[in-house]
């Protein structure tokens, strides 16, 4: 029997998933890839319902499910605003998030 | 000082196309629908505070006025959840923008006035003179009745707009003030407690949504069907 690695006819480039494709290959995966605005909208949908029947769409889901959405979006936010927090105002102004990165 | 604190209500931009409209679009994402009739325990918690509010609000109308259900209910629900993601820290609440509130109210006010005055004009012209006025103090009743009905979408608009905003900044002020004190003067611990105090009373931007809807159905009801 066939070990779980082989199989008898080679799989194309475009067909593979981003975890079985070798180094080398991967430029041209990444310009195989649709990127119209309907493939991306493709990929976007995919990756919400990977999501969300993983965490929400089961029996018992929990509280982790959406409170892991809302964490993401306040570290996007986060990222988001990091560079206006860093600026640099009066001596005695300077905000508290850059006196906390300052001191540690 | 003054850029400092207003900094949370910019618009944010990536290379200066408008990320808001990202951030409107995400409490879609968090509502998701089913056709099914036993769901997971999101949709069913969903499902089950939609009837509730939708129940309370529409027994009032009548036939014509609970074809607009869904776009009441759908408004509750947006504003609901735009204004609770705003309490998340760093995140961006579109409902502080006045340009927004506008932009829904005045469709909304604009197309319960209208038609009111297509269907029982007598009616909605009726509305401009209170009843048992005396007779000289009739046109500058009438001026007056007419400027109240004007300013509606205005006071709606920047009702929610204000009461949103004045919250952040007071969150922002007090945070700021208690992170000051705590390394001048450790036991004011008190105003750590106004801080959260003050969170769960701004959890009560709630309740400013039912305002805003229910101000907005008291219009359309008194507009339309009395």
């Amino acid at each position: 029997m066939a070990s779980v690695g082989e199989c008898p006819a080679p799989v194309p480039v475009k067909d593979k998933k981003l975890l079985e494709v070798k180094l080398g290959e991967l430029p041209s995966w990444i310009l195989m890839r649709d990127f119209s605005p309907s493939g991306i909208f493709g990929a976007f949908q995919r990756g919400y319902y990977r999501y969300y029947n993983k965490y929400i769409n089961v029996k018992k889901g929990s509280i982790s499910g959406i409170t892991m959405v809302l964490a993401c979006y306040v570290l996007f936010s986060y990222s988001f605003s990091y560079k206006h927090l860093n600026t640099y105002h009066l001596a005695f102004l300077t905000s508290e998030h850059e006196r906390l990165r300052k001191y540690h | 000082m003054n850029e400092n604190l207003f900094a949370s209500f910019i618009a944010p931009t990536i290379l200066g196309l408008p990320a808001a409209v990202l951030i409107i679009l995400l409490p879609p994402l968090l509502i998701p629908t089913s056709k099914y009739l036993i769901n997971n325990r999101l949709i069913t918690t969903q499902q089950w505070l939609i009837k509730l509010t939708s129940k309370q609000m529409m027994t009032m109308h009548n036939t014509k006025g609970r074809t607009w259900s869904l776009m009441l209910v759908s408004l509750i629900i947006f504003i609901a959840t735009t204004n609770l993601l705003g309490l998340l820290p760093y995140s961006f609440t579109p409902t502080t923008q006045l340009s927004m509130n506008l932009a829904m109210a005045i469709p909304l006010w604009a197309g319960a006035v209208i038609m009111g005055f297509r269907s029982k004009i007598k009616n909605a012209l009726a509305h401009f003179l209170p009843q048992g006025t005396p007779t000289p103090l009739i046109p500058m009743l009438v001026i007056i009745e007419t400027i109240s009905l004007l300013i509606q979408p205005m006071a709606l608009a920047v009702r929610l707009t204000a009461n949103i905003t004045a919250g952040h900044l007071l969150m922002h002020l007090i945070g700021s003030a208690t992170l000051a004190m705590s390394t001048i003067n450790l036991p004011s611990t008190p105003i750590i407690f106004t801080i959260l105090i003050l969170l769960t009373i701004l959890e009560i931007a709630v309740a400013l949504i039912q305002a805003y809807v229910f101000t907005l159905l008291v219009s359309l009801y008194l507009h339309d069907n009395t």
